[in-house]
């Protein structure tokens, strides 16, 4: 990825991208997404995944989710300049935390008939996946976990008929008693 | 006290809590109710300027040259985009501002109604932060948040978008609260420094055999106990001290352990000691890439110390090895009583050495230039300019290119708040608007606006304001009939290739002067410059000075895009065409 603040920063830096899972919490406030999204456009820095809720309701209190990869450099950048935003009450690196508990929900859909459509059902019980509708042309699963057990599921339905998916991106907390 | 009272007249009370004196802007549609408030009292004062990114220009002059927010009142739609430019303008150069917008009213927001733009969603990226106000009840909270954080900090420009519903509905009005603290309770601006980091910085400070002091806005934005702890830790030290454009002021311009300016335009010396330095105090900068040149070659063999109040100029553009978070003011006071308290011993010999090196650096005399009997050289107009002014209350205020960096060069700066700039975001027009911003706060004192024939026709318009409200400013403008510093890249980059950067048509600056109801100057002979500097210092009134100059005269030094800091171009080496064509890399040639 290009690197934000400087054209003097053309020169190919050979640091090697990481990516980390960061935690936002900031004021519940109208646009308060927006100054977050368009601080990433505007820098040039990269989003994986963003989910976002209000976690505390009485305090106003949303909690942002992001996934990004980049240089530690940038990664630091990226840090800094999240908490420069005036509603931003605190930002943590989960990732520099240590491993983050880390999960994701995915509506899946798969149409199919004979084979292939018991071969999904098996596979979806073996990935613990629920089915939340189906006719006798397709099911719709849902599933949950971390991100790379998502996309192994996704990838296996694709020969069985997959019709389309939803994910929710992200959520993820530290591990241990404290909170971030 | 708690009051009811209209959205309006909030604003205008606000205003007044807040001690504003003074606003700039521009009626509309979306704001006539408070500008009908405005028309009932006497405590706020309305310069009516006559475009409104003038407006905010205007305010970015009142703001840097008194140390107060500037305040600039537009209305909704293209009221508000016309402000992007002067709010853009200060958020990169960290200029507190307050920007009250009108609004359609809060039923017709979406509809595409008259006028109407999603101001905060068009200023959110150029703003440090703003709001819409919905509830006539959260007006004033709003309003007096908005100065805080406009304020506190580092600080910066602040929308708050007042829907015309908003302004006539009534509601509580609330005081500005007396804490002085931020209902976000995330935004909490730091400004001790950790001490820790404090002792570690003298030590590596006392231990240096080759430092330097390298300073910017930030000490002249901490205020004048900033700048007033700089030269005493700079003095006590003995150390060298050069600075960015935007600090200029901060230390003494007179002085013997001034460089001068460094970067792109900067002086030999102040480079040269920039990138042979074992120990760089950074001193509220931000190492940006005017500064720095060729990234991975700036400063090899130095250690960094970097005071910053913002944590996100910490690693951004430079790796620095100390970094010390906090207000410039607070982090200086701390290092002068450690060092004093430590009363470290520097080593004598290798300082001596060191300016010993400066002082070659400095016999090369790096800004010198072939002076001519028959035409004005720009260089030399600023330095007679300087000799006419020193001794008054003067401040200068600059549009951007060439005869900016002169100014620069030449102007001496013995005094922090005196000088405006567009640094970060090198906007032409800046100048004008912002002399009479200056003007408006110092009335008595002689303003300088030195423009460049190019840069001032952006903004000229508010020449009229200017006799309007008789602000007796002086555009003094160095006029070569090109986009001088275009053309000088041009000339470096595409082959002396002057694509769009000759001015055909230039207007009669003197005739245009007058057209506003003005004084025009003209000058053509270096043999009588002093005598009518001398005329548009004693004229009373707005002046436009048309200084005619070489107009082939480039800017030297140079550091060309690509290149690190021992890489300069001088003004020696301009007449050779060779040096001048192959001075910029190939790498160099796509960097701005």
């Amino acid at each position: 990825m290009t690197q934000p603040g400087s054209a003097y920063f053309l020169s190919d830096r050979r640091d090697v991208e990481e990516t980390h899972t960061l935690s936002v919490l900031v004021d519940n406030e109208p646009g308060v997404l927006a100054r977050v999204i368009g601080l990433f456009s505007g820098r040039g820095y990269n989003i994986e995944s963003l989910t976002v809720s209000e976690t505390e309701h009485e305090k106003h209190l949303s909690r942002i989710t992001i996934v990004t990869t980049g240089t530690p450099m940038v990664l630091e950048q990226i840090r800094h300049q999240l908490g420069r935003l005036v509603p931003v009450h605190r930002v943590t690196d989960l990732t520099h935390e240590g491993a983050p508990l880390e999960r994701e929900l995915a509506l899946v859909k798969v149409k199919g008939t004979g084979e292939a459509r018991v071969e999904a059902l098996r596979m979806a019980d073996a990935f613990r996946a629920q089915v939340i509708d189906a006719t006798t042309e397709h099911f719709t699963f849902e599933i949950t976990g971390r991100s790379a057990k998502i996309e192994q599921f996704v990838s296996l339905m694709q020969p069985l008929g997959l019709v389309e998916v939803a994910r929710t991106g992200v959520a993820a907390l530290c591990r241990g008693a404290k909170a971030m | 006290m708690k009051r009811e009272m209209t959205g309006a007249e909030m604003v205008i009370q606000a205003l007044a809590d807040h001690g504003v004196e003074h606003i700039f802007g521009y009626p509309g549609g979306a704001v006539l109710p408070i500008y009908d408030e405005l028309f009932q009292q006497e405590k706020v004062k309305h310069i009516l300027v006559r475009h409104e990114q003038g407006a905010g220009h205007a305010a970015e002059g009142y703001a840097r040259s008194t140390g107060k927010p500037g305040v600039v009142l537009v209305t909704s739609g293209p009221g508000a985009t016309n402000m992007v430019t002067a709010l853009t303008d200060a958020l990169m150069d960290s200029i507190p501002l307050v920007c009250i917008t009108g609004q359609v009213p809060t039923q017709l927001i979406g509809n595409d109604a008259f006028q109407e733009c999603d101001t905060v969603g068009i200023t959110r990226p150029c703003t440090k932060h703003n709001w819409l106000v919905r509830n006539v009840n959260d007006l004033a909270r709003i309003i007096h948040e908005a100065f805080y954080v406009a304020t506190s900090g580092r600080p910066g420009p602040v929308v708050v978008d007042v829907p015309k519903d908003v302004q006539f509905a009534t509601g509580t009005y609330t005081p500005p609260p007396t804490s002085g603290k931020s209902s976000y309770k995330g935004y909490v601006p730091q400004l001790k420094g950790n001490m820790a980091a404090i002792r570690t910085a003298v030590e590596m400070m006392a231990k240096a055999k080759k430092p330097v002091f390298y300073t910017g806005g930030g000490v002249v934005n901490s205020g004048p106990e900033a700048c007033h702890l700089l030269r005493e830790l700079v003095r006590m030290t003995g150390y060298p001290i050069t600075s960015t454009l935007m600090g200029l002021g901060a230390y003494p311009g007179s002085d013997k352990q001034w460089l001068g300016m460094l970067g792109m335009h900067g002086t030999y010396e102040a480079n040269l000691a920039m990138h042979d330095c074992d120990v760089m105090v950074c001193v509220g900068a931000r190492f940006d890439d005017r500064i720095t040149g060729r990234i991975d070659a700036f400063s090899p063999g130095s250690k960094k110390i970097h005071i910053d109040i913002d944590p996100s100029s910490i690693n951004k553009n430079v790796h620095v090895d100390l970094p010390i978070i906090g207000d410039v003011g607070h982090v200086l006071e701390d290092i002068l009583r450690v060092w004093r308290d430590t009363q470290p011993i520097p080593d004598k010999a290798a300082l001596k050495k060191w300016w010993g090196r400066i002082e070659e650096w400095r016999e090369k005399d790096c800004l010198k230039y072939r002076p001519n009997e028959d035409v004005i050289m720009p260089q030399y107009a600023i330095q007679r300019l300087y000799e006419a002014t020193k001794k008054r209350d003067t401040y200068i205020t600059t549009e951007v290119g060439q005869h900016q960096m002169w100014a620069a060069q030449f102007y001496r700066f013995e005094e922090p708040k005196r000088w405006m700039t567009s640094g970060g975001l090198g906007t032409m027009g800046y100048g004008l608007p912002a002399a009479m911003g200056v003007q408006v706060a110092h009335p008595k004192s002689l303003v300088i606006d030195i423009a460049g024939d190019a840069s001032v026709l952006m903004t000229m318009q508010e020449i009229s304001t200017a006799v309007q409200y008789r602000l007796p400013i002086k555009i003094f403008i160095l006029n070569n009939q090109y986009m001088g510093m275009v053309r000088q890249w041009q000339q470096l980059l595409h082959g002396n290739r002057l694509s769009e950067s000759y001015m055909e048509s230039m207007p009669d600056f003197v005739k245009l002067a007058e057209a506003y109801g003005a004084t025009g100057i003209r000058c053509q002979k270096p043999g009588e410059l002093d005598a009518a500097i001398d005329k548009m210092i004693t004229t009373d009134g707005p002046v436009i000075f048309d200084c005619r100059v070489a107009n082939l005269a480039n800017c030297f030094p140079m550091i060309p895009s690509g290149e690190p800091h021992n890489h300069m171009l001088l003004g020696e080496d301009a007449d050779d065409e060779d040096a001048i064509g192959s001075a910029i890399g190939e790498e160099g040639k796509a960097l701005v």
